[in-house]
């Protein structure tokens, strides 16, 4: 095929993907600023004929708590990324620089969690936060993703790449296995972490299934929850104002996507190969 | 497959149409036995962005020449090899075998073959399949090669068992055939060494490219690598185009070498010739080990050097004031305890003092700066037999015959004169 | 400093196994004793609030493959799965081949395939389903203007799971992209060189012979992954179709017994299933593909 054609057919294809993959965003956000009787037309064309304004999301933030949601959302993302790289750089440390009896035991045990879902698990664990009467709270929310197979495993990799001479001449130097760890090895790794960062916050941003299990309030409610209570709430035909909300849910995502998109990709692309 | 006995005539016919669809994919290039061929490379320039890297390049290599491309790497020796080859396109210029020119041939059509820094090869296919692959891409139409498709064309399993037994015939002549079942990975650098250049002679082509294929050797098999590299050449009678930024190399394996830097080409001319008769300062030091030495000098009012202690008189046609360089190799300087008594015939002689000393073992290198302070340090080697005892510190004698000596003007370009000793006023 | 290399080996492995304790056991509570109590209440009929149970032995798991609207949700899961994971890897590796060479563009479609990645699928779920709306929706609009009639994708029972498989590739497309980009830059320029000597320019015979080949960890990886998504799949039934029209999927079933109807006991048991046949599933293709599999 002569390469100008070729060039031509290769950028018509990824154009129509380009669109499908954007036509849910702008319907998304154009449906959010048409008026009601415009939505009702059912045109195909996303654009409003008149202007109608931002009322669709003023509605949103009256009838829900959008900023209350994001700032669930924020903490319980906050929290869980905290408390997996404590867990996770010590633990990765030692499987990668201080051998133990049962290294290798934690080791598999950390690859055969890799399968179990929280979807499995959250039975159990259900039951258990309810006999601690712990539900509905934050540290509920949190608490199954505290330990993350994924950072100690890149963690780990990364580890043991770093060369235990300077470990050696630290230890020599009198610093402890403590300060070695955090004040030396951690920061090398410091693109990895920022990877993991970034995949952790994502993934447990748009999380549903354990928050729905183990809220019920309204005010603890993390973003996805949210939009869902919100839906339901709308149930019917208000699709201005369900675009809005899901406009408006979507956008904190898509922001850190555009801003930290290296590192995003750096992150997906890192735990996949070993 | 159903065979039954066809008569005479149809067998002929049927015979006759193999011939023919086995050869449609050959007819497009001339398909010799390797006897070399002629490469012109005219006026090549190509240029990446905002960098040059080749200007003007020329080079005429003869049939079954071992021409080596020496340079420093981003020379553009690598870039020039790619677009003799067919993988990048020249901005301007033309490449032609055989005096033909090979522009608009996709790579495949030139009847070249290349054998990579990093072997490249194939690492999903085992090492029989990596040397058949040229072959089962040139001899098999592509509707035959496609997987499901082979069974339907006639004829198909007579190829495939000719291009086995090419196959094996090369890996035969490289001591390769124990490793046709295995896969890249399980080999020796040394052997993908060998595998690379199977898949390379399997295609007989007229012209070899090879680029830098010893680099990732050790040193020890290196050696040995050159050695059969040599006589694969003289085996063959190919034409070689070789690339490398390793002197030794290019000096013991080629008929000719073109002296390559920031993407000219300085000079194309046997090893010998560089050595001895460098068309330019660049080339005179980028060839030998340890450097040439090289000692400026100033052109006085009468067209003459002079150094004080000794004077060169030579009818040099530059004017007063002008800066040249002599340039002298380390083993064309004498040493001596007194300046009366040297081994060799010497035209000027020098004291100087020794500043840096390297023992090699049958010989040392050391440095010395002339005793009358001139800012200029010269290599020298002597034997260790004939000096037992040397240190940093050490008055000595140095003595060389100025027709030894090179001189460059101060575009660095050589002078080709006769340097004869002056009486100093 | 003679003590600090005397007694290293000893103190840094009791130091090893402090720094992972925490690991070792968050690794317990959160996984290893939910999956006891898991075995545990799967034996039982166990609900919700109640004062007493019984164990029933194996009645759960019996029960389970007569119970039709559990068997319905694994036929669900399996179309849904048949769908999104050849689907996933065609589109996923088209697109990455299409942008792979590109240099200007690069960033734009990295961009564009990647934005429904990172979106929440409950919010993107919603705008299908307007998307889909029989009489409000774009999809809709556009097939009535071709002549076709409107279709309900999320009422019909026929066309709900494939509808939802749409989603989920709609979303997956991008992930499978960024990895195979990934994987393509990991193959050699001087491999296609030599390619491009032997006969093979860019085309069909090298992604044949050279590509696809030495693609196959990456294809693995991404068959895997895309597997075990899809069969989680849930936000977008609980988002657009809470079950109706027949479109249980396993996890969605699990979820109504579980906390809709404080089976535990039988929840537990489905759970149990379902997590045998993930073990399965990525245990199988990965011995499968690991013969194919051509390590470089």
């Amino acid at each position: 095929m002569k390469p100008k054609a070729a060039a031509f057919l290769s950028h018509s294809l990824l154009l129509c993907g380009a669109l499908f993959m954007l036509l849910p965003f702008v319907w998304m956000f154009f449906t959010a600023i048409k008026a009601p009787s415009e939505i009702f037309e059912a045109s195909m064309w996303p654009w409003p004929r008149t202007w109608f304004g931002f009322a669709h999301f003023q509605e949103v933030l009256k009838s829900a708590p959008m900023g209350r949601f994001m700032l669930n959302g924020v903490v319980v993302c906050a929290g869980i990324l905290c408390v997996q790289l404590l867990v996770a750089i010590p633990a990765a440390y030692a499987l990668a620089k201080l051998p133990f009896k049962g290294s290798e035991w934690l080791f598999l045990g950390i690859l055969a969690a890799l399968s179990v879902p929280i979807q499995v698990t959250a039975l159990p664990l259900y039951m258990g936060l309810s006999w601690a009467g712990g539900l509905n709270t934050y540290f509920a929310q949190m608490a199954p993703f505290f330990l993350s197979m994924f950072a100690i495993f890149l963690l780990r990799q990364h580890f043991k790449t770093y060369p235990d001479e300077i470990i050696q001449a630290a230890r020599i130097d009198g610093l402890t296995e403590w300060e070695i760890m955090w004040r030396l090895v951690a920061p090398a790794a410091r693109p990895a972490l920022a990877a993991f960062a970034v995949f952790s916050v994502v993934a447990h941003w748009n999380d549903l299934y354990w928050p729905m299990v183990v809220i019920s309030a309204t005010e603890l409610a993390p973003p996805p929850l949210g939009m869902l209570l919100f839906a339901t709430a709308e149930s019917g035909a208000n699709y201005g104002a369900l675009m809005a909300g899901a406009s408006l849910i979507s956008l904190p995502m898509v922001i850190v996507f555009l801003l930290a998109r290296k590192q995003f990709i750096q992150g997906i692309t890192m735990t996949g190969f070993r | 497959m159903i065979t039954f006995p066809l008569p005479a005539r149809w067998q002929m016919v049927r015979g006759t149409v193999i011939e023919i669809t086995h050869s449609l994919p050959t007819m497009f290039y001339s398909h010799k036995k390797s006897m070399g061929s002629s490469l012109r490379i005219s006026g090549i320039s190509k240029t990446f962005g905002q960098h040059q890297v080749l200007t003007n390049v020329s080079l005429q290599v003869e049939p079954g020449e071992f021409v080596t491309l020496l340079g420093a790497s981003g020379c553009g020796k690598s870039t020039l090899l790619r677009i003799i080859a067919g993988l990048i396109p020249a901005d301007e210029g033309d490449v032609a075998l055989d005096q033909q020119s090979v522009a608009g041939l996709k790579p495949s059509q030139r009847n070249i073959a290349m054998v990579f820094q990093n072997y490249a090869l194939y690492p999903h296919m085992s090492v029989r399949d990596n040397i058949a692959t040229p072959l089962l891409m040139s001899r098999l139409g592509f509707w035959a090669r496609q997987p499901m498709l082979r069974r339907l064309w006639p004829g198909h399993r007579a190829i495939l068992q000719s291009i086995d037994e090419m196959v094996c015939a090369v890996a035969k002549g490289l001591q390769i055939e124990a490793l046709l079942g295995r896969k890249p990975g399980e080999l020796s650098g040394g052997q993908r060494q060998r595998v690379a250049l199977a898949r390379a002679m399997v295609r007989s082509p007229a012209v070899f490219l090879m680029d830098e294929p010893l680099s990732n050797l050790d040193a020890k098999l290196r050696v040995q690598v050159r050695e059969e590299l040599s006589q694969l050449h003289k085996r063959l009678g190919a034409t070689f185009l070789y690339v490398t930024h390793d002197q030794i190399e290019a000096l013991t394996l080629s008929d000719r070498v073109a002296v390559m830097d920031h993407g000219r080409v300085l000079q194309c001319d046997t090893p010998k010739n560089l050595y001895q008769k460098p068309a330019n300062l660049t080339v005179a030091k980028f060839i030998g080990t340890p450097q040439i030495n090289c000692w400026a000098m100033q052109v006085d009012a009468m067209g003459r050097l002079n150094q004080g202690e000794w004077l060169l008189q030579g009818k040099l046609p530059l004017p007063a004031g002008s800066k040249v360089t002599l340039a002298l190799r380390p083993e064309q300087i004498h040493a001596s305890h007194n300046p009366s008594h040297f081994d060799q015939e010497v035209d000027v002689r020098i004291k100087v003092k020794l500043t840096r000393l390297e023992n090699h073992g049958p010989e040392w290198i050391f440095w010395a700066q002339p005793m009358t302070g001139e800012a200029v340090t010269l290599t020298v080697r002597a034997s260790t037999q004939s000096w037992p005892q040397l240190a940093v510190g050490d008055p000595v004698w140095l003595g060389w015959m100025l027709q030894d000596c090179l001189l460059f003007d101060p575009q660095g370009q050589r002078l080709d004169l006769e340097l004869t000793p002056g009486s100093p006023h | 400093m003679p003590n600090a290399q005397l007694s290293k080996p000893l103190s840094t492995a009791w130091l090893g196994i402090g720094m992972a304790a925490p690991a070792g056991l968050l690794l317990i509570i959160l996984y290893a004793l939910p999956l006891i109590s898991l075995l545990v209440l799967s034996l039982t009929n166990y609900e919700l609030g109640a004062l007493d149970f019984q164990w029933t032995g194996t009645q759960n798991f019996q029960r389970a493959w007569a119970d039709p609207v559990f068997v319905r949700s694994l036929k669900n899961t399996l179309l849904y799965m048949l769908i999104v994971i050849p689907g996933g890897v065609f589109f996923g590796l088209l697109v990455a081949l299409l942008i792979h060479p590109r240099i200007r563009s690069r960033s734009f479609y990295e961009v564009i395939y990647f934005l429904p990645v990172t979106s929440s699928l409950i919010a993107m779920a919603t705008v299908w389903q307007f998307l889909l709306h029989p009489k409000l929706g774009f999809v809709n609009a556009a097939l009535k203007a071709m002549g076709f009639a409107e279709i309900a994708f999320i009422s019909d029972p026929g066309w709900v799971i494939p509808s939802l498989a749409l989603i989920g590739l709609w979303q997956m497309i991008g992930f499978n992209m960024i990895i195979y980009l990934a994987g393509l830059s990991q193959i050699p320029a001087e491999i296609y060189e030599a390619a491009a000597i032997d006969g093979m320019g860019a085309g069909w015979e090298r992604f044949l012979r050279i590509t696809w080949p030495m693609l196959t960890p990456t294809t693995l990886f991404v068959v895997i992954t895309t597997s075990i998504s899809a069969f989680k799949v849930f936000d977008t039934v609980l988002a657009l179709t809470q079950g109706k029209s027949e479109s249980e999927v396993i996890l969605y079933a699990i979820y109504l017994e579980g906390f809709q109807y404080f089976k535990m006991g039988y929840a537990a048991a489905l759970t149990l299933i379902f997590l045998a046949l993930i073990v399965v599933a990525s245990s199988l293709q990965l011995l499968k593909w690991d013969k194919k599999v051509h390590y470089a």
